[in-house]
């Protein structure tokens, strides 16, 4: 039985830790299906976590929170959109620019306003979100197998983790199945089709940016204002790029890139899982290289199984109309 | 009784200090396929993008109907009823037809009911005009012939009673040309009007009633095409009496300069692109190679000029095996001994765009004396063989310090030729030599062919242009899925046959 509570709270702890994952990729999704490479997606995550650690703190209200963070992601994406979409910029250039903005920004304003440097105060519980028992989870616990599943490892996570799961199959649905999602596809494989259509391809890719910004200011929030009560610097610890990581290895698919960001999050689980665990015949494994399991799988996934991940054909290249 | 159902009035168009429109005035009739006619560079398909709301206009008026509009974009003219075939096809690839087609068009947020309706709709259409398309098949898959018919079928269904096609059978059969050619005729018998962009004179005779000229960014001329002919119409595009026919010599074939024995080579994707072929060419001959684009032209010619591996075969030059799968020379020994090569890309491979025309007249023997010594290029001498030789190839404009970007398709072009011919080669190998190339320009480069051949080079000459190999070859091979499927002696030969050839069915 011990072993299956084992298993049961590495799922658990997946769902959770791949949670910013979902939100960045499916973020990701958005930005570079209509042409927009987006590498800053980490910086708008940490971002994110700052603004709505903040906002809470001062509005009282994580709710006020969240929609703080999103219109400073929003805000971000637009200014991505400005230099590359626009101004015709590159794309990385702008990306680069904006991660390292938010890191400077967000440590210099946390010690102007809290007078500690990449910190911000810890929130109350009425202040962050709380994790959200399911009804019956505590009267089913006991029931074998359902009680497991639904007591163990669906309930009792924030609301963030049931919203990154939802918003899987509505970008699936968004993507393929609507004439939005049409147009977004086809902008990213060869804008020139769509400006003969009749259709704005700057207005496509601006769109494409606000909802990616929407999607990532959820990540940020999940981090400083749920699993944890504050925001410190450097918070999004490479999540971001993760994310992108999984959104290629899920070949810019909103299913395949969620497999991806499981994946991510199960190894990541299995890190903490191991740390200090006397394995049979091998012994204790150093943490050090535990921890690098999942950065390790990336560069493996990336290096040796998207050999073949087909990019959306103009990505990258700013659409210019005249000759 | 005709009627104007587009009238363009002081049109001018500039990009930057470029003047692309200047005052341009054409009247069209409903009903009519009215032919514009030019050489690169003079304008049409920008004053078609125009039209079609693609780029705005600096000043003048346009009419549909009688009625003045504003075309702001591509929208504006659709609406009002014109449709545009792009030359480079405006479809994503990797969509199906129905995808492409309804884009922008969807009439719904969620697709569902109009989704159906499309489908009906455009099965209609495909009956009416006999297009015969799947709708469910993707772009990719689909040939460039059938891709055009996509493009068609793209505008009928978004309301097009103008249907402007640009420099549509560029990448066609001839059989695909006739094809084409038919629908465009029903289209003009359902009442539709049909703009044909075009630098083919014969297809101007062939199809249209009337027919503009252009030359230089301005309207030269418009004419019932029943009181005009080819030698008038390229006279007026070019602005100067243009010689059609190449007076050619009878051939004096001598021994075998270059033969290629079983020859086999994969492309990056270890596909085989070239199967078993073998070839031979003579001095004092040029060999056609035609084909339709992508059926193991271009792994041909980089397999012969040293830049591409052998898979198995030989190839000799002089009679001296040169290459096989083991044992090859690179372009640069291939150089020595001899062979000259005018790559089909002449962008990507024959030229570094971004350099000066000097540098790029000299490439290649730029570490032979004169050119340089001791390893230190000799700035004086180099400038001087560049003007020289500029002025020998009529390259325009002539300075040698201009990027060579800046050069039309057609100058560009010449300054390849002028480094490879300049050399003497025993065997030239030529790639697309008028691809984007000017009428006025390509009567010059296939004069220099010609030349080339009566002092006794063998040349082998690789073109999809079925009218180019026809008049410059002595024989013709025609290249089908990477086999040679025939050989022909350019006498009694038609196009028809080629085609047919080219096309896989013989």
């Amino acid at each position: 039985m011990e072993f299956l509570s084992d298993i049961a709270s590495l799922i658990n702890s997946t769902l959770r830790i791949s949670t910013p994952l979902v939100f960045a990729a499916m973020a990701g999704i958005f930005a570079e299906r209509s042409g927009v490479i987006d590498f800053s997606l980490e910086g708008k995550m940490l971002m994110a976590a700052f603004v709505a650690a903040v906002g809470s703190y001062f509005l009282g209200n994580p709710w006020l929170g969240l929609l703080l963070a999103i219109i400073a992601c929003v805000s971000l994406s637009m200014l991505h959109g400005f230099a590359s979409v626009t101004y015709k910029g590159d794309q990385v250039v702008s990306c680069v620019a904006i991660n390292i903005l938010i890191i400077g920004l967000t440590t210099a304003l946390a010690a102007a306003w809290f007078g500690q440097a990449g910190l911000t105060p810890t929130l109350n519980e009425d202040q962050r979100f709380l994790e959200v028992n399911l009804p019956f989870a505590e009267s089913l616990r006991d029931v074998p197998i359902i009680g497991t599943i639904y007591s163990d490892i669906l309930s009792g996570h924030y609301i963030f983790v049931y919203l990154a799961y939802l918003s899987v199959p509505l970008v699936f649905w968004v993507v393929f199945k609507t004439s939005f999602g049409l147009r977004l596809r086809a902008v990213g494989e060869n804008p020139s089709a769509v400006d003969t259509a009749g259709i704005n391809v700057f207005a496509m890719r601006y769109k494409a940016l606000a909802i990616n910004g929407v999607l990532i200011a959820f990540a940020g929030a999940h981090l400083s204002t749920a699993v944890n009560a504050n925001f410190f610097r450097e918070m999004s610890a490479g999540r971001g790029y993760l994310a992108l990581a999984a959104m290629i290895f899920g070949k810019w698919h909103p299913k395949t890139a969620l497999v991806a960001c499981l994946l991510f999050g199960f190894t990541d689980a299995l890190q903490i899982r191991l740390q200090g665990v006397e394995l049979p015949a091998i012994g204790e494994i150093p943490v050090q290289l535990i921890q690098a399991i999942p950065y390790v799988l990336t560069v493996v996934l990336l290096a040796g199984f998207v050999g073949k991940a087909i990019a959306p054909n103009a990505i990258g290249q700013p659409y210019i109309k005249e000759r | 009784m005709v009627s104007p159902i587009l009238e363009l009035t002081n049109i001018n168009k500039s990009f930057g200090h470029v003047h692309a429109n200047k005052n341009i005035n054409l009247t069209i009739n409903k009903g009519t396929i009215h032919g514009i006619i030019g050489e690169n560079g003079a304008g049409k398909s920008t004053l078609m993008s125009i039209v079609f709301g693609l780029y705005q206009a600096n000043s003048g008026t346009i009419k549909v109907n009688g009625k003045e509009i504003n075309l702001r974009s591509p929208k504006d003219s659709i609406i009002n009823g014109i449709g545009m075939v792009h030359q480079h096809f405006m479809l994503v690839e990797n969509f199906t037809v129905l995808e492409n087609i309804i884009l922008g068009f969807e009439g719904e947020l969620v697709f569902g009911k109009n989704l159906e309706k499309a489908k009906k709709d455009l099965k209609d259409l495909c009956d009416t005009y006999k297009l015969n398309i799947d709708l469910n098949s993707t772009i990719s898959d689909l040939s460039v012939g059938f891709r055009q018919r996509v493009e068609i079928l793209k505008s009928l269904y978004r309301g097009a009673e103008i249907l402007i096609l640009d420099e549509p059978t560029g990448v066609l059969t001839p059989q695909e040309v006739d094809e084409l050619f038919k629908i465009l005729r029903s289209l003009k018998e359902e009442g539709k009007t049909i703009v044909l962009i075009t630098h083919k004179l014969i297809e101007i005779m062939d199809l249209t009633s009337e027919v503009s000229v252009m030359r230089q960014g301005e309207m030269v001329g418009h004419t019932k095409t029943e009181n005009t002919n080819k030698e008038q119409l390229a006279e007026m595009m070019v602005g100067r009496s243009v010689l059609l026919r190449l007076d050619k010599s009878e051939v004096k074939a001598g021994e075998v300069l270059f033969s290629v024995k079983n020859l086999t080579v994969k492309d990056d994707l270890d596909v085989t692109r070239v199967k078993n072929v073998d070839l031979e060419i003579r001095a004092g001959e040029i060999l056609g190679l035609a084909g339709v684009t992508g059926n193991g032209q271009t792994e041909l010619l980089e397999a012969l000029s040293g830049i591409r591996k052998v898979e198995s075969g030989e190839i000799y030059l002089e009679g001296k095996k040169v290459s096989d799968s083991q044992n090859f020379l690179d372009p640069r020994e291939l150089k020595d001994k001899g062979l000259a090569h005018v790559p089909e890309d002449r962008q990507r491979m024959g030229l570094v765009t971004d350099f000066k025309a000097y540098e790029n007249l000299i490439f290649g023997y730029h570490d032979q004396q004169p050119f340089s010594k001791s390893s230190v290029l000799n700035h004086r001498d180099i400038i001087s063989h560049s003007k020289k030789i500029m002025e020998e190839y009529d390259v325009r404009p002539q300075s040698p310090n201009l990027i060579t970007s800046n050069f039309s398709g057609g100058n560009q072009q010449k300054i390849i030729l002028s480094r490879e011919l300049n050399e003497n080669p025993k065997v030239l190998l030529v790639g697309q030599p008028t691809r984007g190339v000017d009428i006025g320009a390509i009567e010059f480069i296939h004069q220099r062919l010609i030349d080339m051949r009566d002092r006794g080079a063998a040349i082998l000459l690789v073109s999809v242009e079925l009218d180019e190999v026809l008049s410059l070859s002595d024989r013709i091979v025609v290249m089908f899925d990477g086999k040679i499927v025939g050989e022909k002696d350019n006498k009694n030969v038609t196009d028809r046959e080629l085609g047919l050839l080219m096309a896989g069915v013989v």
